[in-house]
């Protein structure tokens, strides 16, 4: 099993005393999928910003594809780990002012100096992969929740990155949105891409991933396989948060 | 308030300022009639005869008055353009040194703006003016193979000559305005959203990249009106070109009151030929912000 994701006791504090991350250490094999958890502020969105150099870290390890990178945030490594590492957000974070192509050609062009022509063959496989290769002329402005979600993920596939790390991916969605999302990532998960998933979906933890880690006040609780951590959660405080979630 | 109580405001504002436009326009006809001129610009072609150390086109003493004036509003159109030009390059410049992640560059820049936006623009230039250029030695100070010389008359370019009057003013220009767009600069680059950056590094962009690529597009619009009440302080700023002896339209209207007493005809021309100088400004920043606004398609 080839390890991609290595992290080592990473301790990071934005104010004194308040740890956003508490001595985290955790391993993802290649092609696996890691679902993160947690109650906001917990740390999970901090924790998998540091794994693209998008966060800084104060204490300990962390190995990516390879590449070890510490508290000193080497920008070369860290530009290094981004070639290979792509990232769905939130908010979406599309280039509003680039049409939808060019927001996926953008990093091939610019980062990998590819030839226009043959990102833009690349970009619309991709477009059309997440069923969306008809508003490649559009701008993102002009395209739902759902769909702008689906080109940021097609937009961080464009690397043909070895590694996928998606924060909260459909926690800005309209509920009948959310599948459309989850349903491109359930694909690329049987492809086989090794992914990080910080995410409050039940059903796709449930279905996709193969290890859960739970995160409370930046500390790690626990990890385990979907199986158990939903109907037999080791920890307490996890079964509190899944009673929690529940509710909801 | 009620209906007749504002007619009644509005009726004594009117009463106002009639009465001092009256007054204004009666003092105005007493001197007139004082010093016997009278209101006309036929002095406008009769010969100048006066000097100019600076002049664009060919001028001689002999040339009418209105000539030495198109002159002194070309030379002020040199000066302008020219600091208008590498004051945008430089603000831009620092403004990304102050919004960029480098801390050193940050706190470098963030002393150039204190320091340039503290201190008066008149200050500045008398500094270049003095210390600057004649504070160089009579002799070439710095010359670079054949072409390029520098000493107390100012830089000589492969045959294009600058004088240090020229020189003093568009740099004192230059370094106060860039201070002033370094912050509208700053200030449109922190109007994109954080998403932004954290999405163009994301995909590997490096800094200078994701600014020119992503980051300043979006905030463009931003940046636009700023910049543009910057451009027309500069325009304005540009008559403190007296101070250096710099003979732009101000200071030739000045020499033309001393000699002709036509204190009125020549602020009317002041006033006219700024007033395009600045229309000129506006519009063509209209239709660049025009242009940009087209370009989005989004939103």
């Amino acid at each position: 099993m080839e390890p991609i994701v290595i992290a080592k006791n990473l301790t990071k504090s934005y104010t004194k005393g308040l740890r956003a991350l508490d001595n985290v250490s955790l391993k993802v094999n290649r092609g696996k999928v890691l679902v993160v958890m947690g109650p906001s502020g917990s740390g999970k969105s901090t924790l998998i910003r540091t794994f693209n150099g998008l966060e800084a870290f104060d204490n300990g390890e962390l190995n990516i594809l390879g590449i070890k990178i510490d508290s000193t945030h080497d920008e070369r490594k860290i530009q290094k780990i981004r070639r290979r590492v792509g990232m769905v957000f939130q908010q979406f974070n599309l280039f509003p002012h680039l049409s939808i192509l060019e927001n996926i050609t953008l990093a091939p062009i610019h980062v990998q100096k590819r030839r226009q022509i043959e990102a833009e063959e690349y970009g619309m496989y991709l477009l059309s992969q997440m069923g969306i290769d008809s508003h490649a002329k559009k701008y993102p402005s002009q395209l739902s929740g759902g769909e702008q979600q689906r080109v940021a993920i097609a937009r961080a596939l464009a690397l043909k990155p070895e590694l996928l790390l998606f924060d909260e991916p459909t926690s800005a969605l309209d509920p009948e949105r959310v599948n459309e999302v989850l349903d491109a990532m359930r694909r690329l998960a049987e492809q086989g891409m090794t992914m990080v998933v910080v995410t409050h979906e039940i059903s796709f933890a449930k279905d996709v991933s193969d290890q859960v880690l739970f995160m409370d006040s930046g500390k790690v609780i626990e990890t385990s396989p979907p199986n158990i951590f939903f109907s037999n959660a080791r920890h307490e405080r996890s079964r509190k948060f899944l009673n929690q979630l529940d509710k909801h | 308030m009620k209906i007749n109580q504002k007619v009644f405001l509005q009726f004594g504002i009117c009463i106002i300022f009639f009465g001092l436009m009256g007054i204004l326009i009666n003092n105005l006809t007493i001197n007139l009639i004082r010093t016997g001129l009278g209101f006309n610009f036929s002095w406008l072609f009769k010969p100048a005869s006066f000097a100019l150390a600076e002049h664009p086109l060919p001028y001689t003493s002999s040339d009418s008055y209105a000539w030495a004036l198109f002159i002194g509003w070309l030379n002020s159109l040199k000066v302008i353009v020219s600091s208008l030009i590498l004051a945008t390059f430089l603000g831009t410049l620092i403004g990304f040194a102050r919004t960029g992640k480098n801390s050193l560059l940050g706190l470098i820049s963030a002393g150039y703006i204190t320091i340039v936006r503290q201190t008066p623009l008149l200050l500045q230039l008398m500094f270049w003016y003095f210390v600057g250029f004649l504070g160089l030695k009579d002799n070439i100070f710095i010359q670079i193979k054949n072409i390029f010389y520098v000493s107390n008359q100012g830089i000589e370019f492969s045959g294009l000559i600058f004088s240090s009057e020229f020189l003093a003013l568009s740099l004192g220009l230059t370094i106060f305005t860039s201070a002033y767009i370094a912050e509208v600069i700053r200030g449109g680059i922190l109007s994109v959203s954080r998403g932004q950056w954290e999405a163009f590094r994301s995909l590997g962009l490096s800094e200078k990249k994701g600014l020119i690529r992503i980051i300043l597009p979006q905030a463009l619009p931003a940046i636009i009106p700023g910049l543009t009440s910057q451009y027309l302080n500069l325009a304005k700023n540009s008559t403190l070109a007296i101070a250096v002896g710099y003979s732009d339209i101000y200071a030739i209207n000045d020499t033309i009151i001393n000699q002709t007493g036509r204190a009125i005809e020549c602020f009317i021309i002041l006033l006219v030929s700024f007033l395009l100088l600045n229309l000129l400004i506006t519009n063509t920043m209209e239709i660049i912000n025009r242009l940009i606004l087209k370009s989005r398609k989004y939103s």
